[in-house]
């Protein structure tokens, strides 16, 4: 049995992009020969900026975006699921195994439907439940692991704050007890007193029902407290991967110190200055040949000789990877 | 001395179907010429109403009380009615820059034009002027191609530049005051850093009076010289940032810096704040906190107490229940 519960190999993901009907169809790679292996139990971390591809990586890995190359595994406790070649019936079964946590679900579900309902509507669609009590039995169930006030199951989602929506969402999530969560910046809408509740939830719920996340989250701070494991994208590349401590204690990347280095310090002393990065992000539809960061890079050579690298993670300590690029420049 | 800005026993209400809502009360704040004041609290706090107050931005249900007063440059712009009065501060005494870029710009009017516009309105200068000026400007704030870029639309640009564009544009009648709602909440980590840094290099150099408003600790770190602490619409601790941040005494204010996740040291556990932040209409009578104040006492005395801010240090201001609770 494979202490990984996912592999992702070699992956790839394109979309086609027309501007308006006339011009030329154009291929965007969103996410760029992805290798990762998430090891059962593990919160493992993807950060990046806006546009770096982890929303897509994580829809890649839920079945939900179509794989252009390379494969994902699913290693379940008796078999796999090989999601590139995923027939719709096994996707039936693969989506009670592996689920996504909406940002909102008020934003995602009609307004008409009671708290019940929504947590239920996945036993009903995957037809995981046989009786109405027993649905009933499950969504208490749930309810009460996320904390949920149970008088509150037969009342509407807009009478709700931010975080009680958050962990409505969570126990629909996690109804149909799947093994794999994706959460995709489940926390960033939240006040910080809230996030740091619904932090504490997820981690509690790990421990209670053997879950692993996959946690996807723009905040740097909150990766750093959550995460065992942790990745970096920019542009649709993983650039350093790394345990979290190993990472954020000392990180190899120019892109991910200048991204630590980003982060404002609650220390009103410490005004060290962040390493400022030239620019903007380049479009994904265009991106630059060569290491993806030499545009922006504080250490990019004069004579361009990045413009021809191949991207690729190198170990360079024990579970701690960098893109070769980064390696050169030290 | 005279301050620039001077906010006295402010109160807002707002009428809605639902009831009179208390958004502020009795804020006191002052800020002087070339400080940046921080104002820190969550949703709902109060911060955003706070800073409409100031530029009179409230919609029609918005009720005001009789002896608030919100002084700039020696007049109560409470008490201002007529178009030209409100035209001295809205883009004249006073600018405003926003979260979102796109609320300060007209979709379908092009930068430039809009900047033009607005300068033309505030002082006596011909087009072309005008239109050095907001170039000049585009290119303080590190735009580059400013000349193009002033002919182009803000959906062209991209959120970073958008916000850059913005801040020109706030800048180029050249305010006294700068109400800033979450300027960088929107960006990315890296944009966030470079509009940071240049709105700190901004201030210096034009010398003005900013109110900063975020829910980021770290940034009201990195950039205010004081700050205001506000809970439902209660400044609840007030001072020089270094100290607020470094000796917090209100409960509420610990409660906001033990639930944030600090990259420095990960061990520390992420503590909320128990409860939920009770609706602006059910507002705690007595101390606006102790519904979720770990200090709050069992039989209920904050229901009756007064709040108000008292000086416990030089120039640190806490709600007096504060003080009280201080000494558990
Ligand atoms: N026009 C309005 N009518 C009714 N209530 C309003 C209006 N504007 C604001 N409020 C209420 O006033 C209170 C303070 O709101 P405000 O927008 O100032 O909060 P904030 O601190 O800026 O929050 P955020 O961090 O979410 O921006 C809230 O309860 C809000 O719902
Ligand atoms: S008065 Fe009581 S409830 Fe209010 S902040 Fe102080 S201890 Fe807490
Ligand atoms: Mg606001």
């Amino acid at each position: 049995m494979s202490e990984n519960i996912v592999s992702v190999n070699n992956l790839s993901v394109s979309f086609d992009y027309q501007e308006n009907f006339l011009s030329k169809k154009q291929k965007i790679k969103a996410v760029n020969n992805i290798n990762i292996k998430i090891k059962k139990g593990s919160f493992f971390g993807l950060v990046g900026e806006s546009g770096s591809g982890k929303t897509t990586l994580g829809r890649a890995i839920l079945g939900a975006n179509k794989i252009s190359q390379g494969n994902v595994i699913f290693h379940d406790d008796e078999r796999d699921y090989d999601l590139t070649t995923i027939t719709s019936r096994e996707m039936k079964d693969y989506r009670k195994k592996a689920q996504l946590i909406f940002q909102d679900p008020y934003a995602a579900l009609s307004p008409r439907m009671t708290v019940r309902d929504i947590i239920a509507e996945p036993l009903e669609v995957m037809k995981i439940t046989n009786s109405r009590q027993e649905t009933d039995e499950k969504v208490r169930e749930i309810a009460s692991k996320c904390r949920l006030n149970l008088e509150h199951l037969r009342r509407y989602p807009h009478a709700f704050s931010g975080g009680q929506r958050q962990r409505i969402s969570i126990a629909r999530a996690l109804v149909s007890n799947p093994k794999f969560i994706v959460a995709d910046e489940s926390v960033a809408a939240l006040d910080v007193s809230i996030q740091a509740d619904i932090l504490n939830l997820l981690k509690q719920l790990q421990n209670e029902l053997n879950l692993t996340y996959l946690f996807i989250s723009h905040d740097l701070s909150v990766v750093a407290h959550v995460c065992d494991i942790v990745a970096v994208m920019y542009l649709g590349h993983i650039v350093e991967m790394a345990p979290s401590r190993k990472l954020f204690s000392n990180p190899k990347h120019p892109y991910t110190k200048a991204l630590l280095s980003s982060i404002p310090s609650i220390d009103p002393e410490n005004k060290s200055k962040a390493i400022e990065l030239e620019g903007e992000i380049p479009s994904a539809m265009n991106p630059p040949s060569g290491c993806v960061f030499r545009t922006r890079c504080p250490h990019a050579s004069a004579d361009g000789k990045e413009v021809n690298v191949e991207m690729g993670l190198v170990e360079v300590e024990p579970d701690h990877l960098v893109d070769r690029c980064g390696v050169n420049c030290g | 001395m005279s301050h620039l800005l001077e906010i006295n026993n402010l109160d807002v209400k707002f009428d809605t179907d639902e009831g009179r809502i208390t958004a502020i009360d009795n804020v006191s704040l002052t800020l002087d010429q070339g400080r940046v004041l921080g104002i820190v609290g969550e949703s709902g706090s109060g911060k955003s109403v706070t800073a409409k107050s100031i530029m009179q931005l409230n919609p029609g249900n918005t009720i005001y009380n009789d002896n608030a007063e919100i002084i700039i440059d020696g007049e109560n712009v409470l008490k201002f009615t007529s178009k030209n009065d409100l035209k001295k501060i809205r883009g004249g005494k006073v600018s405003m820059i926003f979260q979102e870029p796109m609320a300060s710009f007209a979709p379908a009017i092009k930068i430039g034009s809009q900047m033009v516009e607005q300068l033309m309105l505030h002082k006596p200068l011909d087009k072309k002027e005008a239109k050095n000026i907001s170039i000049d400007m585009l290119n303080r704030v590190g735009i580059a191609d400013a000349e193009k870029r002033f002919n182009q639309y803000a959906f062209e640009l991209s959120g970073g530049m958008r916000q850059r564009a913005m801040i020109a544009m706030a800048l180029s009648t050249m305010p006294k005051l700068l109400l800033a709602d979450e300027p960088t909440t929107a960006l990315d980590v890296t944009i966030q850093a470079q509009v940071i840094n240049l709105m700190k290099d901004i201030i210096k150099e034009f010398n003005m009076g900013v109110i900063f408003i975020t829910h980021d600790l770290g940034v009201i770190a990195q950039v205010a010289d004081d700050v205001a602490v506000m809970y439902l619409g209660s400044v609840v601790e007030q001072g020089p940032v270094n100290e607020i941040l470094k000796n917090p005494m209100h409960p509420y204010t610990k409660g906001l810096i033990n639930a944030l996740p600090d990259i420095n040291n990960l061990d520390a556990p992420l503590t909320p704040i128990p409860g939920n932040i009770p609706s602006p209409l059910d507002r705690p009578t007595g101390c606006v906190f102790r519904t979720r104040c770990p200090h709050a006492s069992q039989e209920g005395k904050e229901e009756n107490i007064k709040m108000g801010l008292v000086e416990v240090k030089p120039g640190h201001w806490l709600d007096k229940c504060g003080v009280d609770c201080g000494k558990i």
